[in-house]
């Protein structure tokens, strides 16, 4: 744990920088001769993982292609799909539901991410600094449903370790806390809860990163803490906040484990068409209508790639320095 | 790194400037430096507390008895006595069916996780260290793929594999789980940027055939991020709710995370239809909670600074 430094130094140092456009072989060296031992080789050890990658990922995205612009007895259908999944009284409240979630998270997630790397990275305090970090980071292991079910237990006001605090806000009963209107907020808090400590330690590594010999600039110029943040700090870790966006918003996009749960526990207080992918997997299992499902699918998966190429442009990441 | 260029002209006063820096966080400061410090004392205190209570109530809560859980304080003990009637009432819910959803999110995981290892290492030893056609295009795609989140997959998986008859079956959990594009690009960046092109041509000169190379020279090099993708399939398959959710229709068949759920349909707290004999308490099912997270809740424990070296790895790339 105290070695996260360098390991993380290390990593940098070794030029983690594959560029796409070339071989990773430095040319005019003998061993760049293309033979045909290699190739049949480099063509057996891809195998398997092309396999895969055609069966589990390519085909299925193609797949549902197909399934969203055609009806169930496989008659080409056109928009017909995506105009009744988007005339479904559902859809838009499910979209709005799920936009309102992800700007909250979003927000909060850069935002408190940002400054509690920050913070403890400004800490000169090694154990309080190694702590800090230990104990934002292993909320992590409880993922999915498990960590659902414990903030189940916390925002029910008669078991919570923290009941005063929701009374205090007015909540006094589970129905009451999870009420609809404070869904995004509740998913946030348990997404955050989980999520955040990766990432802070992520950012932590990426401060480390900065040379010390330009904080050094900084403060003998007379930047204070907050001048060297914004100047220095923020515009040098700016490939790490777009990777956590791309990361966290393709994953926001697809909502489902939080609300699904949440649904269960409250006796369909909160309902079980709240997010998108509760609506698709609705109209695959209960309406049996997989090609309206499949539409639905598609449409996430559109909106997660745009998102994602949007901070790819936006953040640099790819690009080669 | 535009950002470096200001440093040069400074190099000579660092020496001079560091010690100040370096002083621990001693009883020197200033009125301004002492505020700050407050400030950051009280983040610190405030998100740790954010971050550590619900796992210490968790905990706790194993120890009590269902009224304790809601009379006594929130951060008392129970008592051993209480956590053993926790621990026999969650392995007496339907006749264990908790050993069995454990057992088949071990089998589902574990057996993944080797899948994955043997088409991954390779694939990206290949990708990084030799030359063929459609080479560009697989790595592009492996990249496209790593953005698509998880979950958006499942329902087009799930149609794909009930046409050739697969739901219902282990199959159609483990063989998705098996296809981990991020380690293939994890093992790709290490073997591009840590393995001596030098010391694989000496083999090949010693007479080692290409395979022998990669057995016997890349791969003992490659055990750190080996270890690596190993760890981050292990979780992402036992923490998988949505896939095995769709895939499998019968109880017996469920991993520890759809269980769980399971247990909280029998929970009257969470579900009053379902009182009656075979209700689940409240510290029960948060027993059960500990349990599904157990394996990983451990390696996370000891491997603190092993994955946060692989995270870093994984978001380089630039």
């Amino acid at each position: 744990m105290t070695a996260t430094v360098p390991d993380v130094e290390a990593t940098a140092a070794a030029g983690v920088t594959p560029r796409l456009g070339r071989s990773p072989r430095r040319p005019g060296r003998a061993s760049v001769r293309r033979s045909p031992v290699k190739n049949r080789m480099g063509y057996l050890f891809v195998s398997g993982y092309t396999v895969l990658m055609l069966v589990f990922g390519v085909f299925p995205a193609l797949y549902a292609l197909v399934l969203s612009v055609t009806t169930i007895d496989g008659s080409f259908a056109g928009f017909d799909n995506f105009a009744k999944v988007l005339g479904d009284y559902r859809f838009l409240p499910a979209v709005g539901h799920v936009a309102v979630y992800l700007v909250i998270w979003l927000v909060s997630l850069l935002v408190l991410v940002v400054l509690l790397a920050l913070v403890v990275h400004a800490i000169r305090i090694r154990w309080l600094s190694n702590a800090s970090r230990f104990i934002f980071y292993i909320p992590g292991a409880l993922a999915g449903a498990s960590s659902v079910m414990l903030w189940l237990f916390v925002l029910d006001p008669s078991v919570s370790p923290v009941g005063w605090l929701l009374e205090a806000f007015g909540f006094e009963s589970f129905v009451q806390t999870i009420n609809p209107a404070n869904l995004p907020v509740v998913f946030t808090v348990i997404a955050f809860w989980t999520g955040a400590g990766g990432w802070i330690v992520i950012m932590y590594g990426a401060l480390n990163n900065i040379p010390e010999e330009v904080m050094e600039a900084a403060k003998i110029d007379g930047a204070n803490a907050v001048q060297t943040a914004v100047r220095i700090q923020l515009p040098m870790m700016k490939k790490w906040i777009a990777y956590m966006g791309i990361m966290s918003l393709a994953a926001g996009t697809q909502l489902f484990v939080e609300p699904q749960l949440l649904s269960q526990a409250s006796n369909a207080v909160v309902a079980n068409d709240y997010s998108l992918n509760q609506l698709a997997y609705l109209y695959a299992f209960q309406q049996n209508d997989f090609n309206g499902s499949a539409a639905i699918s598609i449409l996430l998966l559109v909106i997660a790639l745009a998102l994602s190429a949007f901070f790819v442009a936006r953040g640099g990441l790819f690009e080669k320095d | 790194m535009t950002a470096l260029s200001t440093a040069p002209g400074h190099v000579a006063d660092r020496a001079a400037a560091r010690p100040a820096k370096r002083s621990p966080a001693g009883l020197r400061g200033t009125p301004g430096q002492w505020s700050g410090r407050f400030v950051v004392a009280l983040v610190l205190l405030a998100f740790g507390l954010f971050f550590a209570i619900p796992i210490v109530w968790l905990l706790l809560a194993t120890t009590k008895s269902p009224t304790d859980l809601i009379q006594n304080n929130p951060f008392s003990f129970g008592s051993l006595d209480g956590f053993a009637v926790n621990w026999n009432a969650l392995f007496a819910f339907q006749d264990g069916a908790v050993v069995g959803w454990l057992g088949n999110s071990a089998l589902y995981s574990v057996v993944a996780l080797a899948i994955t290892l043997v088409v991954s290492v390779p694939a990206g030893y290949a990708l990084a260290l030799t030359e063929f056609r459609l080479r560009r295009a697989l790595l592009v795609t492996t990249l496209v793929v790593m953005l698509i989140p998880n979950t958006a997959l499942v329902l087009p998986v799930f149609l794909e594999l009930n046409t050739v008859g697969l739901i219902g079956s282990p199959l159609a959990v483990i063989l998705p789980f098996s296809f981990f594009p991020f380690g293939v690009y994890l093992t790709y960046i290490y073997f591009s940027t840590s393995i001596p092109r030098d010391l694989l041509a000496a083999a090949r000169i010693d007479g080692c055939t290409e395979f022998g190379v990669f057995t016997r020279i890349a791969l003992p090099l490659a055990t750190p991020v080996v270890a690596l993708v190993a760890f981050f399939s292990f979780v992402q398959n036992w923490n998988n709710y949505f896939l095995p959710f769709v895939m499998l229709p019968a109880s017996d068949q469920y991993p520890m995370q759809v269980g769980l759920t399971s247990l909280l349909a029998s929970t009257p707290a969470f579900n009053p239809s379902s009182a009656g004999a075979a209700s689940v308490q409240l510290p029960t099912l948060a027993l059960a909670t500990i349990m599904s997270v157990l394996p990983v809740l451990i390696v996370f424990l000891f491997s603190q600074r092993f994955l946060v070296s692989g995270m870093t790895a994984g978001g380089t790339k630039e």
